[in-house]
């Protein structure tokens, strides 16, 4: 397996286990305080959906040229990693809370209870909830799937990564029963943030017609600087936020 | 129903932050304006997505700390 293909596997393992977990959280809100029947439907009919627009979506993607689909790719890729590294930044220098899903389970547990509930049959409201969990957040699964598969041609590896990080999410779950508050979802977004800036730069200069110093040598190289230059704005933030307190207090 | 699944689509990739996003649409068009004339242009695109991370970055944070 190439340092790419490697790449691929662990940016699509990683961002597929912060999304497989936040939807884990919202089924498990839903069986648990209401009808795990109808939240299960949910969510597998979630997942079919999902399954069928890679299926659509990846062959298509693939029949674009090389150049073109890699300038199309890198520009989204960047554009999207750019957004999680953003949060990831923000998150880590204390400037915004970060991603609690014993709080997330809490609350949507609260509102399933709200909710008038029939003795027995279906639950439409535990159905739409989980359905709407799945799609939500694995369409950004999907996503990445579909962006880093295509410009590899491993759109098959790229879904299978996807599967095999929702299936040991889903495993941890049902063995511990409880949203999985301990997975270390912050530090994965980061990691998934500068991976996808890097995959995104260095396709995009690719699809751009420049070549890179060194081919796809110059891959690890910039995802090295992109971790470290991002690790040294959570502490440039970390210090303007301690300043501006000091002042105030 | 077409343009509001443009605009979403939009939101899911650009989010919040358009000017970050035209500039990476910008760097993205000089790398491969410069590469036509067979200068090097690896370095623009890397430099540009970094100094309109941090520009994003202070700006959200100046919002966040007022």
């Amino acid at each position: 397996m190439s340092s790419a293909q490697l790449s691929l596997v662990v940016s699509v393992f990683l961002a597929s286990a912060v999304e497989a977990v936040e939807a884990l959280t919202i089924v498990l809100a839903v069986g648990v305080t209401r009808r795990w029947s109808s939240a299960l439907l949910g969510a597998g009919v979630g997942l079919v959906a999902l399954a069928l627009l890679t299926v659509i979506l990846g062959p298509a993607l693939v029949l674009l040229p090389i150049a073109a689909l890699r300038l199309l790719v890198g520009a989204l890729l960047l554009l999207f990693g750019l957004q999680w590294l953003r949060k990831a930044i923000l998150r880590a220098a204390g400037l915004l809370a970060r991603h609690d899903e014993l709080a997330a389970f809490t609350r949507e547990s609260r509102s399933a209870e709200a909710i008038s509930l029939r003795a027995e049959g279906f639950d439409g409201y535990s159905f739409a909830v989980a359905l709407k969990g799945v799609l939500l957040e694995g369409i950004e699964v999907i996503f990445i799937v579909l962006t880093f598969g295509s410009s590899q041609h491993r759109v098959t590896l790229a879904a299978l990564s996807a599967l095999a990080s929702v299936l040991v999410v889903t495993a941890i779950g049902v063995a511990a029963r409880a949203p999985l508050a301990r997975v270390p979802e912050n530090a994965m977004k980061f990691v998934v943030g500068v991976l996808l800036t890097s995959f995104g730069t260095f396709w995009g200069v690719e699809g751009a017609g420049a070549s890179w110093p060194g081919g796809e040598g110059a891959l690890p190289v910039l995802v090295l600087a992109i971790g470290s230059c991002s690790l040294a704005l959570v502490g440039e933030l970390r210090h303007r936020s301690a300043r501006i307190a000091a002042r105030v207090a | 129903m077409t343009l509001a699944f443009v605009r979403g689509a939009c939101e899911f990739v650009v989010g919040d932050d358009w000017p970050t996003a035209l500039g990476i649409v910008l760097a993205l068009a000089a790398t491969s304006l410069i590469a036509a004339f067979d200068v090097a242009a690896w370095w623009l695109t890397p430099f540009a997505a970094l100094a309109l991370l941090r520009w994003s970055l202070l700006r959200r944070a100046r919002s966040l700390l007022r």
